[in-house]
């Protein structure tokens, strides 16, 4: 293993065992290393891309626009507008002598092709150098078009993911607050941190339906403008993927004295305890009533299912990468629900205090790694003879190169792994992979075999 | 034509995709993009996409001091970490839009890394670079830019040898491999430059490939001035071009061919082969040739005036709009985002013995571009890589995927498009889907065709 660690790596690799626990994070990746990450500018084209209802202009050069063309499972319920790819298509031209000009007339002439309710415009790494006003730009065509036209200080060098999630929440922030917020109920939430990926939001607005509170906005999965501009009347705001949002949730609190908690939708353990978590917030018998109706209502279905898949995976063993810490959670939680052994887990972006809890909740001999690559990640998966590796598309051809079976939890995934009946997909997609005949086959057993 | 100061939907990719996988294509190479670690990540995740294989892309992962200070410290680490873990033979430098702007002296950097790091060291691994600020031409101009530098960098001496060099341009891994044989059937030895025929389509392995095998032998690359002559393909290619470097500063015979889709382009193309080699068409080609020929009649009646739209890399549209004149499918749209300035010229060439009139040919175009001028020209089909299917969902006709990325498909990189033996690919696809839509659009559901 250390063959494949870089010098200046080892600080964000810890195998849990008797030494004390010390974990480097949130770095700058290192040059040369082959790091999953992106960049700042991939990291606000998450958070925003789901409002489905807005204009999401990519001001750069065309790259940057062409490889997020619809590359998120983010569904809408109604509009689609943000499955499409805008660019200024920046030239050599613009590069020398400005691309403001052209920044405005391309936003004018989407606008009026279009009508969105609101435009987010993202700069890239190029428009930072050539120092164009786009927030002078954006207010121009704000005031002539009557609608928000939203800067996102995304310029790709600026740091890492989670610079891009600041600036996304930064731009949010302008649209919270300029709603009318009659009528919304006291029992009232937004939901923050969830990008209805194969329609998981629609499953997780039903539960609160039935328990009775009333979603406000959607930050931002199947999300609309005019939502998130009264996301202000909503009492309490639920945060998933606290990466991404939770600096949002932040500044709602001092804004407006909204309070907030963390939640996750994966898992069982997770999903119901999301659920409570809210009933107890508000205090009130009735909804805790609905809430408990609502997890027995769905464990009665799901547990005896399960059941099935665990006694085909108990005792396999799993490595997971993702983007954010905090599924990562869930994501043991849910492999322990199933009898697995999770012998590897990192992050992209996770945080020390992150990477504490994954600790704690991880068994000895578990591999936690910070902003990992390719190498690493291939030689984990090879010493920890992991049967099943959870990751995103950039993981997916190390696993499968490799003869190991592969899970994608990440926001290209085109099935619902969130939810209670999440976790039944969830366990079908490990089950499927896992025990394929497939993997007789591969290099890796076939040399066992004999 | 209306022309939009916004792109919607591009028909193109930046430079540095382009350079990155013609860098892949050369023996023990890495591709490194000198820029924000954001732009490495996301051109591997869509070539993973197409190819379903890893494709390692270091990147110097500039943060804001470097954009400020210049990206040459960590140009330098970056280098020294890949060497260290991939150990590769060949690193291949492609700037990006940040750094070209900035004003990073590459060359100097790489002077510099040299005497400083790889004095006296024989296990250096020789670095390359390119130019390729996405902000000028496509992933096609970074593609041949790249192939350009390997042989500019590389080509310093001049043994002769019997060899013919193929500069095919970005075709799949499949065609790459119909190339080597087809050199192998004439008795030729080649070196063809880029051959990704492997390291972007490899076996399954049990250790992680970080430098996969396959590529062009860069011994073979060395050796490519001495060679009997070089093959390039393309009509819409730039001025400097891996076939024009050798010939004009090392004398290297060029002969270009459009890329060989079809029977006629197949056809020049083994002419050439054939006064290479001086060797008569091998069986197994003549034996393709003819069942092409007898399909083409076969499925002739289905085909005859259909309307094809057209999209891809500008040589690409060339090829088959070559090829579906010759099957009686008229391209009534072809379309690149690609901006050479011959694209229009070229498609006239090809196929003004068989068309009445010139396809309709737009270039610099994007997807809304393309969806406007289809109004009122009734396509039966589209033709092109996965990033037309939103379009014909819309018009709901089908899409027959071919070229890069294909995103929604398996396989993409075992499409094979040349020869009579893509040809016939081709068309079997071609046809069957046309009846696929009659059968499927019949209330009568016929059992034969």
């Amino acid at each position: 293993m250390q063959a494949a660690i870089l010098k200046e790596r080892q600080g964000q690799i810890y195998e849990k065992g008797d030494s004390p626990f010390a974990m480097e994070c949130n770095k700058d990746s290192l040059a040369g290393a082959v790091s999953q990450r992106a960049c700042v500018f991939c990291g606000s084209r998450v958070v925003l891309y789901p409002i489905a209802d807005a204009l999401h202009l990519v001001h750069g050069p065309i790259g940057c626009a062409a490889y997020t063309w619809d590359i998120r499972g983010a569904l809408s319920s109604g509009p689609d507008l943000h499955r499409m790819s805008f660019s200024t298509d920046l030239q050599e031209h613009d590069v020398i002598f400005g691309g403001e000009k052209k920044l405005y007339n391309a936003l004018t002439e989407l606008i009026d092709r279009y009508h969105p309710k609101a435009a987010f415009v993202y700069s890239t790494c190029i428009v930072g150098l050539i120092g164009d006003d786009m927030s002078a730009v954006c207010r121009k065509v704000g005031a002539e078009k009557g609608i928000p036209v939203l800067p996102v200080q995304s310029e790709g060098f600026k740091g890492n993911k989670r610079e891009g999630y600041k600036a996304a929440c930064d731009a949010l922030r302008k649209l919270v607050g300029t709603g009318d917020i009659t009528g919304i109920s006291p029992y009232s939430i937004n939901i923050l941190g969830d990008f209805n990926l194969a329609g998981e939001i629609w499953l997780i607005r039903s539960y609160f339906e039935k328990m009775g509170i009333e979603v406000v906005a959607n930050i931002t999965g199947d999300g609309r403008v005019a939502d998130i501009q009264r996301a202000h009347g909503a009492k309490l705001n639920l945060v998933q993927c606290s990466g991404s949002t939770m600096y949002l949730a932040k500044q709602m609190e001092k804004d407006y004295g909204i309070p907030n908690i963390r939640v996750s939708y994966f898992g069982v353990e997770d999903m119901a305890e999301s659920l409570y978590a809210v009933a107890r917030y508000f205090g009130v018998h009735e909804i805790m009533e609905r809430t408990k109706q609502v997890v027995h209502d769905e464990l009665t279905v799901l547990l005896p299912e399960l059941k099935r898949y665990r006694e085909a995976l108990a005792g396999k063993k799993a490595a997971i990468y993702v983007g954010g810490a905090f599924k990562a959670f869930s994501l043991v939680k849910a492999f322990s629900l199933l009898g697995m052994d999770v012998v590897m887990v990192g992050s992209q972006t996770g945080t020390k205090e992150d990477y504490d809890e994954l600790q704690g909740i991880t068994q000895k001999g578990t591999i936690i790694v910070d902003d990992s690559n390719p190498l690493e990640l291939s030689s984990f998966l090879k010493e920890k003879e992991v049967d099943i590796f959870v990751g995103g598309v950039k993981e997916r051809p190390i696993a499968y190169k490799l003869g190991v079976a592969f899970c994608d939890h990440n926001h290209e995934r085109k099935e619902m792994l969130a939810g209670f009946a999440g976790m039944l997909n969830f366990a079908k997609e490990v089950y499927s992979s896992v025990m394929s005949p497939v993997w007789r086959f591969v290099p890796r057993k076939e040399r066992a075999n004999v | 034509m209306s022309n939009y100061q916004s792109t919607t939907n591009p028909c193109k990719l930046c430079k540095p995709l382009g350079a990155s996988i013609a860098f892949r294509g050369v023996e023990g190479a890495v591709p490194f993009l000198h820029g924000s670690q954001g732009c490495a990540t996301y051109m591997r995740r869509y070539i993973i996409s197409h190819f379903n294989e890893p494709i390692d892309i270091a990147s110097s992962a500039l943060g804001e001091k470097h954009a400020v200070y210049g990206g040459g410290p960590n140009l330098k680490l970056g280098l020294k970490n890949v060497t260290a873990k991939y150990k590769p033979k060949l690193i291949g430098i492609a700037t990006t839009c940040l750094t070209e702007t900035i004003g990073d002296d590459v060359n100097m950097f790489l002077e510099e890394y040299k005497r400083e790091f790889c004095a006296g060291s024989d296990v250096s691994p020789t670095l390359i670079n390119v130019s390729t600020p996405s902000y000028s031409g496509t992933h096609m101009e970074g593609f041949h830019a790249a192939v350009a530098a390997i042989i500019e960098q590389l080509c310093l001496e001049s043994p002769t040898s019997d060899t013919i060099n193929f500069f095919p341009g970005f075709v799949s891994s499949a065609d790459i491999r119909w190339l080597k044989d087809v050199c192998a059937d004439f008795g030729l030895s080649s070196t063809i430059l880029p051959d990704y025929s492997d390291t972007l389509d490899g076996r399954a392995l049990s250790e992680y490939p970080l430098v996969p095998e396959g590529g062009t032998p860069i011994s073979a690359i060395k050796k490519m001035t001495g060679s009997k002559a070089s093959v390039e393909f393309g009509w819409c290619l730039p001025a400097k071009t891996g076939g024009k470097i050798l010939e004009a500063i090392w004398g290297v015979r060029l002969e270009r061919t459009g890329l060989p889709i079809g029977i006629r382009q197949t056809d020049q193309f083994l002419e050439v082969l054939k006064g290479l080699s001086g060797k008569n068409m091998p069986q197994r080609h003549v034996g393709a040739r003819g069942r092409l020929i007898d399909a083409m009649v076969d499925g002739h009646k289905y085909l005859f005036g259909k309307r094809a739209v057209v999209y891809g890399e500008e040589d690409l549209v060339v090829g088959l709009a070559s090829f579906l004149s010759e099957i009686g499918i008229h391209p009534v749209l072809c379309a690149s985002g690609g901006k050479s300035g011959l694209l229009s010229r070229s498609i006239h060439d090809v196929t003004k013995d068989i068309l009445p009139e010139s396809p309709h040919v737009r270039d610099g175009a994007d997807f809304y571009d393309m969806a406007e001028d289809i109004e009122g020209l009734a396509p039966d089909i589209i033709i092109g890589n996965s990033k037309g299917y939103h379009l014909a969902r819309k018009l709901g006709i089908p899409l027959v995927r071919v070229g890069f990325p294909i995103h929604d498909r398996l396989g993409g990189q075992r499409i094979l498009h040349l020869g009579y033996q893509g040809a016939q690919m081709l068309y079997d696809t071609i046809v069957n889907t046309i009846i696929a839509k009659k059968q499927e659009d019949s209330p009568v559901g016929y059992s034969y065709m």
